[in-house]
């Protein structure tokens, strides 16, 4: 058998104007990712300096961009055991909701009468807001930590479990028959063809709930903290704002803000590297 | 079935369809077949359809005859309302070669990996499939694209490798649903003088399902022409021409003769469908 003339598949190069263009203007746009967010914040950190400056605004109402970044490097020590455990507790979380998740999904998918009985349930777990129920929570569960833990595991685990159900539901119907006609169990249908063909919506779930898992260990924190060696960031800005301690409020701030960035690029990233050969999602993209 | 699948000194035999479509003996047969979905009219109903060992037999008809629905019993994906399907040997409806009109491969699955896909579930590890993988690829021709992932391929390539994966379990039988119908013209000429070439080497019996008057003759020994509503063998037609077939094959006065009649047959068909439906 002769193979009709391989298609390269690495990118090729335009001859015509046309071409040249399109690559100029996907250049242009990969620059652009990064620069144009940089401008907006290196714009709006000025105009803050500027206002703080020029209304001399006082400290305890809106500190400047330079106060807040020398306050974070004082307080860096003593602030960096909270982050740690608000980085800590986060990350359980996710990865708790990543197996509780998953694993009901498979669940869910192998039997509809279970599905059909609990999904609701979950469903209702999602719709209650957290701080609604973190009183409740705070009565019958001792532990500092496992309270905070218990709230950012509700909150992201949800956006795994359906979007992971979906998944598995979206195998194609074709290769079903293969696995069908090859007699594969229950088990090999799953790891062969239902797990990976969910592994992009797995990703995208995994994405909404990276964010939520962070949402969760500060708002739980806000409503149940308490301090000591176990308290998270969350609690630090509280005790702050008690004080009057405005830019350590912007300094606990400011590192809640990067941690959930680092979460969000890390998934990204993530979700690149195991996408990048094969899913419409991944190709041609950048972290 | 050991013989080689990759073409080499001494590989080619003699082809099966020599023997005389009428002299072999059976492997599948359907028999008084019935089949429905629900409430709907029946899709199939009376069918009977004897597959005999080593034929080319493609199935002709109308889109909506039941086409594949005949090939879907064939590979109990479904099962039939009433009648039977009865092998010849068990041990053939146990390892079916199955290629679909799309490709049906993994994206997240490189080309080899695809093509082991049959032996990993008959548990064969990588290693052990290798060799096997390696021939099946290597008879499509596509030996140097293991490492690829499906979307860089053409879609003929993907069609290839939908059909190494039929063949890497040395199949008795393979069921093809239309394979070609979504490619260029010129891919599929290619493929068709390909799949003959390979089928003479390794000797398997096919059912090919296809509304292309003019590939169904020049692909095969035996031609059963449906008709619709409800779906029925409608006539059966041998074409006698000896195999191997070549582009020369397309070009005689034989071949046109044997796409007339199949037209005609293909006709009278519809011309009954369409007066019961």
């Amino acid at each position: 058998m002769t193979a009709e003339p391989i298609r390269a598949s690495s990118r090729p190069q335009p001859e015509d104007a046309a071409g040249r263009d399109r690559l100029r203007l996907g250049r242009l746009a990969r620059t652009g990712r990064w620069l144009l967010p940089a401008a907006v914040l290196a714009a709006a950190v000025g105009l803050w300096h500027w206002a703080v400056t020029a209304y001399d605004i006082p400290h305890y109402i809106l500190p400047g961009p330079l106060v807040v970044a020398t306050t974070l490097i004082d307080e860096f020590p003593s602030l960096a055991l909270n982050w740690w455990m608000t980085v800590k507790v986060s990350a359980v979380a996710l990865a708790l909701a990543v197996v509780a998740g998953v694993g009901l999904a498979v669940l869910f998918t192998r039997s509809r009468w279970l599905e059909m009985s609990l999904l609701p349930y979950m469903v209702v777990l999602q719709v209650t807001p957290i701080i609604a129920i973190a009183p409740l929570i705070f009565i019958y569960i001792d532990d500092h930590v496992a309270r905070v833990l218990f709230c950012a595991w509700i909150v992201s685990f949800f956006p795994i479990l359906s979007n992971t159900v979906l998944g598995l539901r979206s195998a194609d119907e074709r290769l079903r028959d293969l696995m069908t006609i090859y007699r594969a169990s229950g088990w090999q249908r799953l790891r062969h063809l239902e797990l990976p063909a969910a592994l992009p919506y797995f990703l995208g779930g995994l994405r909404i709930a990276g964010g939520l898992s962070l949402i969760g260990a500060v708002v739980a924190e806000f409503t149940m903290g308490s301090g000591g060696r176990a308290a998270g960031l969350a609690f630090r800005i509280l005790e702050a704002s008690y004080r009057m301690q405005t830019p350590k409020m912007f300094a606990a701030l400011l590192l809640i803000v990067l941690t959930g960035v680092t979460i969000h690029l890390a998934i990204g990233l993530l979700a690149h590297l195991l996408l990048r050969r094969w899913h419409e999602s991944a190709l041609g993209t950048e972290v | 079935m050991d013989a080689p699948l990759a073409a080499g000194p001494g590989a080619a035999r003699a082809p099966a369809g020599q023997a005389g479509a009428a002299a072999r003996p059976p492997l599948v047969a359907l028999e008084g077949v019935d089949k429905a979905y629900g409430r709907e009219p029946p899709v199939l109903h009376g069918l009977a359809l004897e597959v005999r060992r080593g034929d080319f037999l493609s199935l002709l008809g109308p889109s909506g005859c039941g086409k594949s629905t005949v090939l879907r019993l064939i590979a109990d994906l479904i099962r039939p309302g009433r009648g039977r399907i009865r092998w010849a040997d068990p041990a053939a409806a146990a390892s079916l070669g199955v290629v679909f009109q799309d490709p049906t491969l993994m994206p997240w699955a490189t080309v080899a990996d695809n093509v082991w896909l049959p032996l990993r579930l008959r548990g064969l590890s990588r290693r052990t499939a290798a060799p096997d993988v390696a021939e099946a690829l290597a008879a499509v021709g596509l030996g140097g694209r293991a490492a690829a992932f499906p979307r860089e391929l053409s879609g003929g390539m993907r069609m290839r490798v939908a059909i190494a994966r039929a063949l890497v379990t040395r199949p008795q039988l393979i069921l093809m649903d239309e394979p070609f119908a979504a490619l260029d013209e010129i891919t599929r000429f290619r493929l068709n003088d390909d799949l003959l070439e390979l089928r003479a080497r390794i000797g398997c019996t096919v059912v090919f399902v296809t509304h292309s008057v003019f590939e169904s003759v020049f692909l095969s020994d035996r031609i059963a022409v449906m008709a619709a509503r409800p779906g029925r063998i409608f006539g059966e037609l041998a074409v006698p021409a000896p195999y191997p077939r070549t582009a020369a094959f397309r070009a005689s006065p034989v071949y046109a003769d044997w796409c007339r009649v199949a037209s005609a047959t293909l006709a009278a068909a519809m011309e009954q469908g369409s007066d019961d439906g």
